[in-house]
Order: C-alpha cells, then structure tokens, then sequence
C-alpha cells in the first residue's frame, strides 16, 4: 500500500430532482437553507456518510475496507480487533504506554478500514486507538441557485394505534408530509492532501475508489426522501507535487457553472438549464484537469 | 527577532468553537491565534520552529449562522471498560452510531477574510542546518505558489481556508466600515500550552479598527 504521491483538489456536481438532499433537524427537516441567500446547503457529513455506505456495499467487508463509523457498527468492537491483533491488553482512555505499540494499533485501524484512512477518525473512547487525520477533507455543498423547498401534504389509509381509530371512530386516516426541492444543482469542494495520505496509507486504489464512490454513491442511496439524486459532474485537478501547484481557490474559480441561457425567465428544473465549462487557460502549470464523470 | 510574514486567508464558513460552549458549539467572533498559527502550520511547520501570531486584521463584519448536524454521541464510560475487561469479553461494549446520535447546533461565522502577521523563532530542536532564512523562505515559497501540507480551516475541517500570501510592501486589503470603532472581545483563547498538559492559556482581546493585538505568549497578559 504504497500512499499517493500528488495533492487533488475536486469539484462535484450532483442534482436532485423532487426530494430533500440532506433534512435540517433544526428546521423540522426541511431541506437545508443558506438563510441569507436562499440556497440548499448538504452538509460535509451527510456527504461522507453516502461515501461510508457505497464502500461497505462496493467492497462487501473485503479485509482491509471495512468501514469503521458503521450505521449499527460497534465501535469498541472495533478497537478491540485493533488490540486483539496486536495482541494487547486494552488500557483505560490512554494509549498503550510504549510508543511504538500505540503506533501499531493506530496503523491497524488505518490498513484495516477504509474511512479510517480516509477520512481519519477520533479514537479516544473508553478503549483507546488514537487520533487519526484522514488526507480527504470536504467542504459543505451549496446549490448554485436558490432553491424553494415546497412542503407536500400526504395521507394515509391507517393509522398506528387502536387508540388512534377510536378517536377517529373507525375513519382510519392521518395526514403527513414531505419537504422537497423540485430542483437543485449543489457544488461540493473536496480536498485530498498527499502529506497526510502518507501517515495513513492512503493508496491510488483508495483514491478510485472515492472516485468511483462520489460518482456512484446516489445509486444505491434511493428512497422515499430522497427523490432522484444523481452526480452529475465530477472535475478532478491533480497536480504534479505533493504539496500542490496552484492555490485552491484558482483551481475552483477555474470551473463555472452558469445558466444554459442567459435570459431563462423559467427556473431551473434540469441539469440541462445548466452549462458547465472549465476554463483551462486559466489552469496553472503543473495541474492537469481529470473529468471523471 | 526575525522578518514577519503576512498571509491572507479567508473562507465561506468558519467555526472557531468558544472552550466554554463546546457541545452546541459557538464560536468566537474573530479567528483565535491558535487557529491562526495551525493555518500557518498546515502550509509550513518544522519541529524546528514555532509560530507566533503577532496581529490579525479583521476584513469583513462579523456575522453569525447555525447549522445543527448528526454527530456521534459521547464515549463510553471506562467502567463498563473496566468490567469488559475482566470478563475478557466484549460482549455488552456495545456502542451503535444509530443509537448513540446527538443533534447538535453549532453557531459559525459566515464569509470571513483575516490577514495574519506572524513570525517564527527556533526551537531548542533546530539542527545546525536550520536557519531562520531557510524556513522563511519555504514559507514564502510555498505561499505564493498555493502550496500546503493540507488544505488550511477556518477552524474545523469542514471550513476550508482560502490563502494567499502579502508581498513585502503590499497593501492591506481594505476593512469593512464596521470594524472601525474600538471593540472588546473579552477573554479569548490564545493557545494550548502543550509543554505544560495542555493548559489553554488566554488573553484579553480588544479589536481596534479591525486589528487585534496578539501579546506575546509569555507575556503579563496572557493567563492560564
């Protein structure tokens, strides 16, 4: 497992059409709203949890992919196969004493789950692994235009409790509702240092994977919430070196997402109200543009 | 003393979490020196020198924002440790990412832009081969080229932190109107002290026309 030798900087693209990309527990979950400029906001999390979930289907626990923040996993179960590996006895919240033991434990976590060496991960629960800084860092998503989430009323033909239908002396109905955006196109930023991708072993394998895991994750993330999102773009700035070519902000400037036409009185309602172009002159030397997707 | 360098940062979000309010974090309302100096370090560090934040300029008016996220509850309590531990089982160390969920808000600052005034001095760890100059100009270097051990936050990761470096003799970006009165900030984290157990260690922060003194780390005016 030999680390990347280059830093990335990405742009991702991806839409959604009548669904709720990421809820605002805040907010009753409504769709996340910038408040001052009307736009959708997803989380970084809510992003990395769709990658988490794509590896554990993609890699079916394949040794050395297993994803450490499982929805169900157990985490201290985690540890354990860390200590049971190295064969030591687990200490109360401190790391094993002997340096070079702590080391062992804490390179175990990172060769053994993908997340873990990804994204990094804090160990310091009661059985203790260290701290871990992952190389992929991602910013929240915003959509390029301001969204309206519209509030769907919907019922239902039964209802929960026996309690319920006395109430309603045998018309078994109750209302509900959904939040959906009819349309939004949202831009995530996504960074992967190479420096920190030698401490945990992030690999060239590891890094098609995340590729292939943004431009698949919506695929095996349907349901009723959802709606129908898709990635749609994925724009990949590699550069020459390890500490990087250009700064990140020319790189991302470089990418412009712009209506299709000019004048469109409508709202957008499709990718294709949306034009995307790269502007390669303006790409420093030593960074060459990947579109993935 | 060595020359000062001067770096413009600034990002869409920020999250510089206030100590005393870190469940539902709040942050501060300008960027702490310690967040200031891991800024310089994710682009330049060397055990062999240490930054000191000397001044940051405050570019643009201090607004505030929440967004409440899914996060990982607490950790386990080391009793239960304890006791798995001389059954020599882990049967009952269960700890679910469904079930331990908290929602937690986190009050951040939006659409910042600091300029940061640093310099280094060496450590007792500098090898004859290490020279003030040497690392000022990687620094420098790597600065004007966008260059970084790792992308730079505004805090927490998820805040990326754009930078570019000053040149000697360029001007100060300007400052908004309303950063122009004096502004007290009260008492803000100046930095952990590592060599003593993690002490934060604290100073009080006044802001005049948009610039905030940094004292220096082992001055009166930084307490424990």
């Amino acid at each position: 497992m030999t680390a990347i030798a280059h830093r990335y900087e990405f742009v991702y693209l991806f839409d959604i059409t009548n669904g709720n990309p990421n809820g605002d527990p805040d907010a009753g979950n409504l769709p996340r709203l910038d408040p001052e400029t009307n736009r959708g906001l997803v989380t970084d999390v809510c992003l990395k949890r769709k990658i988490r979930n794509f590896v554990s289907l993609d890699k079916e626990d394949a040794s050395s992919y297993a994803i450490y923040m499982q929805e169900k996993a157990v985490l201290n179960n985690q540890h354990r196969k860390a200590y049971d590996a190295n064969s030591l006895k687990p200490e109360d919240k401190k790391l094993p004493k002997e340096e070079e033991k702590a080391r062992a434990i804490t390179s175990w976590m990172c060769n053994n789950f993908f997340d873990v060496r990804t994204f990094g991960a804090v160990m310091t629960t009661g059985v203790n692994a260290g701290q871990v800084r992952g190389p992929v860092q991602m910013a929240f998503a915003t959509s390029i235009d301001p969204v309206v989430p519209l509030e769907i009323s919907i019922t239902r033909m039964a209802v929960t409790t026996e309690k319920e239908a006395e109430a309603q002396s045998g018309d078994n109905r109750t209302m509900g509702r959904k939040h959906i955006i009819p349309y939004g196109l949202y831009r995530a930023h996504g960074f992967v240092s190479a420096k920190l991708a030698e401490r945990t072993g992030f690999s060239n394998d590891d890094l098609e994977l995340l590729w292939r895991a943004l431009i698949n994750m919506f695929e095996h993330d349907r349901s009723a919430a959802r709606g129908e999102m898709s990635a749609r773009k994925l724009i990949v700035f590699k550069h020459d070196s390890a500490m990087g070519n250009a700064p990140a902000h020319l790189l991302f400037d470089a990418v412009k997402v712009s209506p299709a036409q000019a004048d469109a009185a409508q709202a957008p309602r499709g990718f294709a109200d949306y034009r995307v172009a790269v502007d390669h002159a303006t790409i420093p030397a030593g960074v060459t543009v990947h579109e993935m997707l | 003393m060595t020359f000062g360098v001067r770096i413009s940062v600034w990002g869409e979000r920020a999250c510089f979490t206030r100590p005393e309010m870190k469940v539902e974090r709040v942050s501060y309302d300008v960027i702490t020196p310690s967040a200031a100096r891991g800024i310089l370090e994710a682009i330049h560090w060397k055990p062999a020198i240490r930054w000191h934040v000397d001044r940051i300029h405050v570019l643009k008016p201090i607004r505030f924002e929440s967004v409440r996220r899914n996060e990982v509850g607490g950790k386990l309590s080391p009793a239960s440790v304890a006791k798995a531990m001389k059954a020599n089982s882990t049967a009952g160390l269960a700890n679910y990412v469904d079930e331990d969920r908290q929602q937690r808000a986190a009050t951040i600052l939006r659409d910042v832009a600091y300029v940061i005034e640093a310099h280094f001095d060496l450590t007792p760890k500098a090898g004859p081969d290490d020279s003030i100059g040497k690392h000022l100009d990687i620094f420098n270097r790597r600065a004007r080229k966008g260059q970084c051990f790792q992308m730079p936050c505004m805090g927490v990761r998820e805040f990326p932190a754009n930078f570019q470096l000053l040149e000697d003799g360029e001007a100060l970006p300007d400052k908004h109107d309303s950063l122009l009165d004096l502004r007290d900030l009260g008492w803000m984290l100046h930095d952990i002290d590592f060599e003593k157990n993690m002490t934060p260690r604290f100073f009080r922060a006044r802001m005049a026309s948009g610039v905030i003194e940094v004292p220096p780390w082992h001055s009166e005016e930084v307490k424990a």
